[in-house]
């Protein structure tokens, strides 16, 4: 896959590193004179000196044959119009921006650049996942399939503890997926019961959180 | 008409000032404080006095953006010192505010050329400086 990467921070220049160790092909765009001479020094041909969001650039880069556009520099503004520019004009299907102000994150979905990468918020997931007093942790948003995962440890207090997965009340648009029990995880069937300790992967319709939690996590 | 021009640089102050003086309501947009005081140049007393508005935020920042009053404008001007800014600014005003009119000064030729082509309104000073240098050549020649 021929990959073109424009921003050379710490993210950039490991994740063209990364893939061109997987095999890829990759061209890394970097805009400050003394951090390309840097990467040149390990990347060689592979990175070119110049700022990304101007299109003899990116053309020079050969973003007309990208398979994946990848936006990552510490400006947002950038890695929108780069990632538009990429869509709209030279045609490229995929392509992934970073947001580096979950701010920002808005406009990024008002001017169609999709999907996003924001480590504030992956690190608010990694968060919500080992403090699970937040009661429901979201592990997956597929944003334009309007559909998410979810994983809810049941309290005892909960309506669900006890019951039989086919008694549970679960609202239109959502399904158990998946039950961790002890360190295991199970696909379970209408009869499993699901207990107090339990943690369980729901996949929903958005919107559906509350009914959820109201379900598997009463007084997290 | 109300204006609301983000980025009060030379041109940005500039307009503000004739927009002001031509009777029209502006607010300006800056994430410099001190970009006031290019308001205040040549004024009598200060440019609230004289009916401006000044809101001190970021442009991409749509906290800031309503603030500055953009849901009441009918003219939108991105005039910051990013071109790429310009570019985010000008769409935002357009898709999630819809002012009517909206343009964004953008100094690279090659994407004024193409947004303006997309539907964004774009004034690019290069491009103007280039064919004025050309003819200014062709002049003397």
């Amino acid at each position: 896959m021929y990959v073109v990467v424009v921003g050379g921070g710490k993210v950039g220049w490991n994740l063209a590193r990364e893939l061109i160790d997987k095999g890829h092909e990759v061209t890394l765009v970097e805009q400050t004179r003394r951090r390309y001479l840097t990467i040149e020094e390990e990347l060689e041909h592979a990175v070119q000196y110049g700022d990304g969001t101007e299109m003899w650039v990116l053309e020079r880069a050969g973003i007309q044959r990208a398979e994946l556009v990848v936006a990552v520099t510490g400006d947002d503004e950038d890695n929108i119009l780069i990632c538009q520019m990429a869509r709209e004009k030279y045609d490229i299907q995929r392509t992934i921006a970073r947001v580096n102000n979950p701010r920002n994150r808005e406009l990024f979905d008002l001017l169609g650049v999709a999907p996003v990468v924001s480590a504030t918020d992956l690190i608010l997931r990694l968060i919500e996942h080992e403090v699970p007093s937040f009661g429901l942790v979201h592990l997956l948003d597929l944003h334009a399939e309007r559909l998410e995962i979810v994983e809810v440890e049941v309290t005892e207090a909960a309506p669900a503890a006890g019951m039989r997965v086919a008694d549970i009340s679960m609202p239109e648009g959502s399904l158990i997926i998946s039950v961790l029990r002890k360190g295991a995880g199970f696909v379970p069937k209408a009869e499993t019961v699901i207990e107090a300790g339990d943690e369980v992967l729901v996949v929903l319709d958005p919107g559906l959180e509350d009914t959820i939690t109201g379900l598997f996590a009463v007084g997290a | 008409m109300f204006v609301l021009i983000v980025g009060a640089g030379r041109v940005g102050a500039a307009v503000a000032q004739s927009m002001l003086a031509q009777g029209h309501d502006v607010s300006v947009l800056d994430q410099d404080p001190l970009s006031h005081e290019r308001l205040d140049a040549g004024l009598p007393s200060s440019w609230e006095e004289a009916g401006g508005r000044f809101t001190v935020g970021q442009g991409i920042e749509l906290e800031a953006l309503k603030e500055a009053g953009i849901a009441d404008a009918d003219v939108f001007i991105a005039s910051t010192s990013g071109d790429n800014t310009n570019l985010v600014i000008a769409q935002v005003a357009q898709k999630r505010f819809v002012v009517k009119t909206v343009i964004a000064r953008v100094m690279d030729p090659a994407r004024a050329t193409w947004y303006a082509e997309q539907g964004v309104r774009t004034i690019c000073p290069t491009l103007q400086a280039i064919s004025m240098f050309e003819s200014a050549i062709v002049e003397v020649s």
